[in-house]
């Protein structure tokens, strides 16, 4: 089964062209970082695997677990197993995560043909997973994101990945305004839930954040391709001398 | 706005009204038109007394002088009253039946589709209704259990008979009938509603509600509502409304009235379903009502709650006038228009006593072509030391044609007032949309979702057996699910 692949992908937003014949192929299992400056079409890709329909693919192809991705609208993608953790978790006034997330995953198991969770069990589960990711359970009374701090905000977005358990995540700068401590504490919890059988791209800026990761591989985007890949150690060498000599 | 919302944007205009059902039914009505004889006609068929009479007359007499008011917000078409039958009854409802076995099973059949089954003991538990058929009460439910408490929960035009001291005493004490053109009509014809007593120092046990169907075409419902709370009660009471789906436009002038005394509390909510006119704005209900509360006592409180989904056209501000001192008025409000729907709604709030305070929380949602405005005055008397208001109104624009409007007075004659307003106008987010079907939700279940978050201040206000039906309008008047 093929996996993540993406062949010479095209995207445009209004007319500027933003990835540039891209590709990249992920395996069950595996973790990936892309790193890059600003501009380089990182954002755009973590967008446009989730089906953001701003953005035009005017060629190329995605598959995804052998299925053609750029045919499914964003919540089917989301029901066949791909989770972004977005750079700006939005707040929804009013609306308690249990509920939500309830109807989450209950839209994923439908489109698995599996029976749906109650809302006892459901609770049991989320309050499972939240003490497991040290987040006060007072915090799951509260509505979505509304008035939570930037760390608040990522490890919710951490305890939602957990939850749902979604075979393919994409970090969209996770890391970005967390200070050490908060980011130890996400990046914890995205160790916590890594096995074999699910992968991670993650979108970074700086290294910090593979310091505790520790992908498999590295990637460095410029100008919408990916211009040279490599191990942790590229990410070393990124850090050293920057962006300038690629 | 992308595609993919656009379209899920114009199913939700497409909304599918699920009470727009006719009951055939044989009616009784007297000829067409307002005058002295329409009048009469009504008072007789409900047996009234002369003085009920009387009054109604005078009211028709002020009635003549007036005008429609022209202040709203509102693009209302030239009503014809003498094109409007002003009372319907299925035939031969001379009495009220006794009990359920007497009623007519049309009837009993038509309440069970819309959701509201009249055998006791399958109602709701905790909730006793009266069902008003056109122009009629047809059922009054635990009836007897109330009674043993000394609490009074019948139709008006029972009580008119039976305590005649009570009505005549408080009807149109706290919305005199000249006070617009609208009351002073319904005063002259209105037909049926509830009344409600509730003894010193006594809790209802259970939900009070009222449940108003308009069957009969081109026939307008005048309901008259009065609620009174004695001294240290508690009442907490429902209406719901629905109409059948017809072309042409219906009236609905309805008056309700409530007096608290001291440290009496009066809840009242309101889930107006009324049929709202078709995608292009054809036939639907003129909603056309007065609410109003007296905090009479000391250490009173009124509060008022109402989800307006339905009517074509809505004119509606329940308020309360706080003349005990600290006594307390509440207006928590959800109105959402789609397709060509007009409201203009609101509240007053009319502090005259000390330290009294009021607490306002709007929230309009605006679809389709709709106009949705929340309309406030907040006003503090000279005597009234330390009063305060809060309020809140909140705007939801779905869709790029609707508009949503707030006009908030206050006027204050005493400086120690204290007066604070919050207003925000808001379109549906992208973003939020975008984030809930990234988690698997489709696009109407995340309108939903962002929408009903929007008005849980409101919708939490309700009594529980309510809150869950009320979420679910919500839902309903944004889907094109229910056919």
């Amino acid at each position: 089964m093929i996996f993540l692949n993406i062949n010479n992908l095209n995207v445009e937003i209004d007319g500027n062209k933003i990835l540039n014949d891209f590709n990249l192929s992920i395996n069950k299992g595996e973790v990936h970082a892309i790193m890059g400056p600003n501009g380089s079409g990182k954002s755009t890709l973590a967008n446009v695997l989730a089906g953001n329909e701003d953005y035009e693919v005017t060629s190329g192809k995605i598959i995804f677990k052998d299925t053609n991705l750029l045919e499914l609208n964003i919540e089917e993608r989301a029901q066949l197993g791909i989770f972004l953790a977005f750079q700006y978790p939005v707040e929804i006034p009013g609306v308690n995560i249990t509920p939500f997330l309830q109807a989450s995953l209950n839209s994923k198991l439908k489109n698995q043909n599996k029976q749906e969770i109650d809302s006892l069990s459901f609770a049991k589960l989320l309050r499972n997973k939240a003490e497991e990711l040290g987040i006060d359970t007072e915090m799951l009374k509260r509505s979505i994101n509304t008035g939570f701090s930037g760390g608040e905000k990522k490890r919710y977005e951490i305890l939602q990945m957990s939850v749902l358990n979604p075979e393919f995540t994409i970090f969209d700068e996770t890391d970005s305004g967390l200070d050490v401590d908060a980011l130890k504490m996400v990046t914890e919890g995205i160790n916590r839930f890594k096995t074999k059988n699910n992968s991670f791209l993650i979108i970074t800026h700086y290294q910090k954040l593979l310091d505790y990761i520790r992908p498999d591989f590295v990637h460095v985007m410029r100008e919408g391709k990916i211009i040279k890949s490599g191990n942790i150690s590229l990410a070393s060498e990124i850090e050293e001398s920057g962006y300038q000599k690629f | 706005m992308n595609n993919e919302t656009t379209q899920t944007l114009d199913k939700y205009a497409q909304d599918k009204y699920k009470y727009g059902f006719v009951t055939e039914i044989e009616s009784e009505r007297p000829k067409k038109g307002l005058n002295e004889e329409t009048i009469k006609f009504i008072s007789k068929k409900k047996n009234e007394p002369d003085w009920m009479l009387t009054w109604r007359i005078d009211c028709y007499n002020k009635w003549l002088k007036m005008s429609q008011p022209k202040w709203a917000n509102l693009n209302i078409p030239e009503i014809d009253f003498q094109n409007i039958y002003y009372y319907a009854a299925p035939k031969g409802f001379e009495e009220k039946p006794k009990d359920l076995s007497e009623v007519d099973p049309k009837l009993i059949e038509t309440y069970n589709k819309l959701g509201i089954p009249l055998e006791e003991q399958k109602v709701l538990a905790g909730v006793a209704v009266d069902a008003v058929f056109d122009s009629v009460s047809v059922a009054t439910t635990y009836k007897g259990e109330l009674e043993k408490l000394g609490i009074v929960f019948c139709s008006i035009s029972e009580a008119v008979r039976t305590h005649p001291e009570l009505v005549r005493k408080y009807l149109g004490s706290v919305i005199p009938p000249g006070d617009h053109s609208f009351s002073a009509l319904n005063s002259a014809v209105f037909t049926d509603g509830s009344f409600v007593y509730i003894p010193e120092n006594t809790k209802c046990p259970m939900e009070l509600s009222t449940y108003f169907r308009i069957n009969a075409e081109e026939t307008g419902q005048f309901e008259r509502t009065l609620i009174i709370a004695d001294k240290g009660s508690y009442v907490s009471y429902l209406e719901g409304c629905t109409a059948p789906q017809r072309d042409s436009n219906q009236l609905h002038a309805a008056n309700v009235e409530l007096i608290a005394f001291e440290n009496a509390e009066i809840k009242y909510s309101t889930v107006q379903n009324w049929y709202p006119g078709d995608e292009e704005g054809k036939g639907g209900i003129y909603n056309f009502v007065t609410k109003r509360g007296l905090c009479q006592g000391k250490n009173s409180k009124i509060s008022w709650t109402q989800v307006e989904t339905g009517s074509a056209i809505t004119w509606k501000y329940p308020s309360c006038i706080l003349k005990g001192d600290n006594s307390i008025g509440e207006f928590y409000s959800v109105a959402i228009t789609n397709n060509f729907q007009q409201a203009d709604t609101g509240t007053k709030m009319t502090h005259i006593g000390k330290n009294t305070r009021s607490k306002i929380i709007s929230k309009g949602i605006s679809l389709g072509n709709s106009q949705n405005t929340y309309r406030g005055n907040v006003s503090f008397l000279r005597k009234a030391e330390k009063a305060r208001n809060y309020t809140q109104c909140d705007s939801l624009l779905v869709g790029n044609k609707c508009g949503a409007h707030t006009i908030p007075y206050i006027e204050s004659k005493n400086n120690s007032a204290v007066v604070e307003h919050e207003a925000s106008t808001s379109k549906i987010n992208e973003d939020q949309l975008y984030y809930c079907r990234q988690r698997g939700l489709s696009h109407e279940e995340a309108v939903s979702l962002i929408v009903n978050g929007f008005c849980k201040q409101v919708l939490q206000e309700l009594p529980m057996e309510f809150a869950v039906e009320a979420q679910k309008l919500v839902s309903i008047s944004l889907e094109g699910s229910v056919g």
